[in-house]
């Protein structure tokens, strides 16, 4: 079997979740390379948009802002912010990926604080930029994230994004879109989706290498566990060797610079 | 869909959404077609005024009108609010010069993919900065609905977390089908600065590539200012009036500044310079080398220009236009 890191495993999974013809709105790093890499698979009619305004780039290098030049090189479009957050408000986005330093049992999102008071943080961070309307407007949200139990915690100190909010019903009850929502979490240990009805985050497939008690030892809130839990299928050859020569050559992302 | 009793965020507004204010105002903004040709240090000195809420074009690091931005902070302009909307490199550098003490929060602090600055973090943990929070969607319908000349647009954002909490957005109800939005109030900037590729002497200009929010920040806000890479003859513009991403009306003043966005990225012109903008993250760890550098590099320098000229010139422009280009490559 090929030897991979855990950012590599994540990119791969994630891009498997990316299908032909969908629209994702990506970030710069791993979330881009997910969606490159899903381009060069299974999915090379999938459409990528930046937040800025770029639309379906050939993207010919990593950005480093999702507003650089690269983000609408040879796109179909180069439009606005507004534009693609309207798209993504009118229901035409299928996936996003989010991220943040803190996520709680119902994938609530905190990238803005942490401390109590607001005007005067212990720390602060750059707060929801558009991770929050993604959040809230695209079909299906995701999240790449290495675990551990200060990051998967029982309580955020902001809820920057939404998750499900308390549960339940409250996402829809709050007013945010029906039938939207967090869909995957990605780690270096697991792969977790969501209760239906509780909407608590629960373990659908096992990393190589982890077992239970390490996913769970790695969480700072009860689990909940798939009846048909699965084994994460690692990277394959040809996954590897196109995300290594041709999404990141320079390893910028995967460490391997 | 259950309707329960309508939240309100709890923090403060900045700015009036009031539309029959800014009707007032725009009923006397000057329509003329005339030469607005200025200069920074003339636009910097009778268009921004203490207390004034401001907000700068672009993506943060890209199309920002950094001289004007460097020119706020040489001339010490203080007590400020400012639109944290897309913001990177451009809030690293009113940092610099604590140039504003309250802000509408989207994004700040970050350089996305380059890491967080450590001297903005210090600002904003101080305790010195009013805050807000909003989301980039938000800041960006804030200013659509000014631009529209209504106080508010609904929103699907926000709602049931902790940003809305922090906001001063209030939930409001459809009055015909019912659904729940945030209302976000109109946000009309005192003062906006935007970096294009092409303006006439009128203030009608182009812009190549995304185009961020540059369109409705234009008409919202009270006084424009357009720096440009280029001037370009007022009969090209005719020529292809489709093209026209901002009418002059809405300008008050040109000037021309070649490479105005260095060290960011201006698409199909030249690339953002990687080293110098990692050469700013790198000194803010140290506080008083910070002082050091922005003394030398922004308060000791004369212009924009020098500033350019002590980071590599032409010579520089060169090698970015190159990177942009993709002929480095070659």
């Amino acid at each position: 079997m090929a030897e991979y890191n855990a950012m590599e495993l994540m990119i791969c999974v994630a891009s498997r979740n990316l299908e032909d013809g969908a629209t994702v709105v990506v970030g710069t790093g791993a979330p881009c390379a997910a969606a490159m890499l899903a381009q060069k698979t299974r999915a090379p009619n999938l459409c990528t948009m930046f937040e800025a305004g770029g639309i379906a780039p050939r993207l010919p290098a990593m950005p480093i802002s999702v507003g650089d030049s690269r983000t609408f090189y040879k796109a179909l479009h180069a439009g606005s912010m507004p534009d693609v957050m309207e798209t993504c408000q009118r229901g035409m986005v299928d996936y996003c990926f989010l991220g943040g330093a803190q996520i709680d049992m119902y994938g609530n999102i905190n990238s803005t604080l942490i401390g109590s008071e607001h005007h005067k943080p212990k720390v602060r961070f750059p707060g929801s930029g558009g991770a929050n309307d993604l959040a809230s407007l695209c079909w299906r949200i995701m999240v790449m994230t290495s675990q551990d139990a200060k990051r998967f915690t029982e309580k955020l100190d902001f809820v920057t994004s939404p998750g499900y909010l308390d549960g339940g019903e409250s996402r829809y009850e709050a007013g945010l879109p029906a039938g939207t929502g967090p869909y995957r979490i990605i780690t270096n240990m697991a792969i977790m989706g969501f209760d239906e009805t509780s909407k608590r985050m629960k373990v659908l497939s096992v990393n190589p290498g982890y077992s239970r008690d390490d996913i769970q030892d790695n969480c700072g809130f009860d689990l909940l566990w798939s009846d048909k839990l699965a084994d994460t299928k690692p990277p394959s050859s040809d996954e590897l060797r196109i995300l290594r020569e041709e999404v990141d050559p320079n390893g910028y992302i995967i460490g391997r610079g | 869909m259950s309707s329960g009793e309508l939240k309100t965020g709890n923090n403060e507004l900045f700015t009036s959404p009031d539309v029959d204010a800014a009707r007032g105002f725009f009923k006397e903004k000057s329509r003329a077609l005339e030469s607005k040709l200025s200069t920074v240090e003339e636009v910097v000195r009778t268009m921004v005024n203490p207390g004034d809420y401001i907000a700068i074009g672009g993506f943060g690091a890209n199309r920002i009108p950094n001289a004007i931005v460097h020119e706020l902070v040489r001339q010490g302009k203080k007590n400020l609010g400012f639109a944290g909307h897309t913001s990177t490199h451009d809030f690293q550098v009113l940092v610099a010069g604590e140039c504003f003490d309250h802000c509408d929060i989207a994004y700040i602090i970050g350089l996305e993919a380059r890491g967080l600055s450590p001297a903005a973090r210090r600002y904003m943990q101080s305790g010195k900065v009013r805050v807000t929070e909003w989301t980039n969607a938000a800041l960006a319908w804030r200013l659509k609905a000014a631009a529209m000349g209504v106080s508010f647009l609904p929103a699907r954002s926000m709602l049931g977390t902790d940003t809305f909490a922090f906001s001063a957005a209030k939930e409001i109800l459809c009055p015909f089908t019912g659904q729940k939005y945030a209302g976000v109030p109109a946000l009309f900037p005192d003062f906006a600065a935007i970096h294009v590729h092409e303006s006439d002497v009128y203030g009608n200009c182009r812009v190549r590539g995304v185009t961020v929010s540059d369109q409705d920040l234009a008409k919202a806000s009270k006084r424009v200012v357009i720096t440009t890479e280029r001037i370009v003859p007022s009969e090209s513009i005719r020529a292809h009036p489709e093209d026209t991403f901002i009418p002059f009306w809405c300008v008050d003043a040109v000037i021309e500044v070649p490479y105005g966005c260095y060290p960011g990225n201006m698409p199909y012109e030249y690339y953002s310079d990687e080293q110098h903008l990692r050469e700013w993250l790198q000194v803010e760890k140290d506080p008083e080398a910070y002082e050091r550098f922005v003394k030398a590099e922004i308060l000791d320098t004369k212009d924009f220009n020098e500033y350019l000229a002590r980071n590599g010139g032409i010579e520089k422009m060169s090698k970015l236009r190159a990177i942009e280009m993709m002929t480095d490559t070659e």
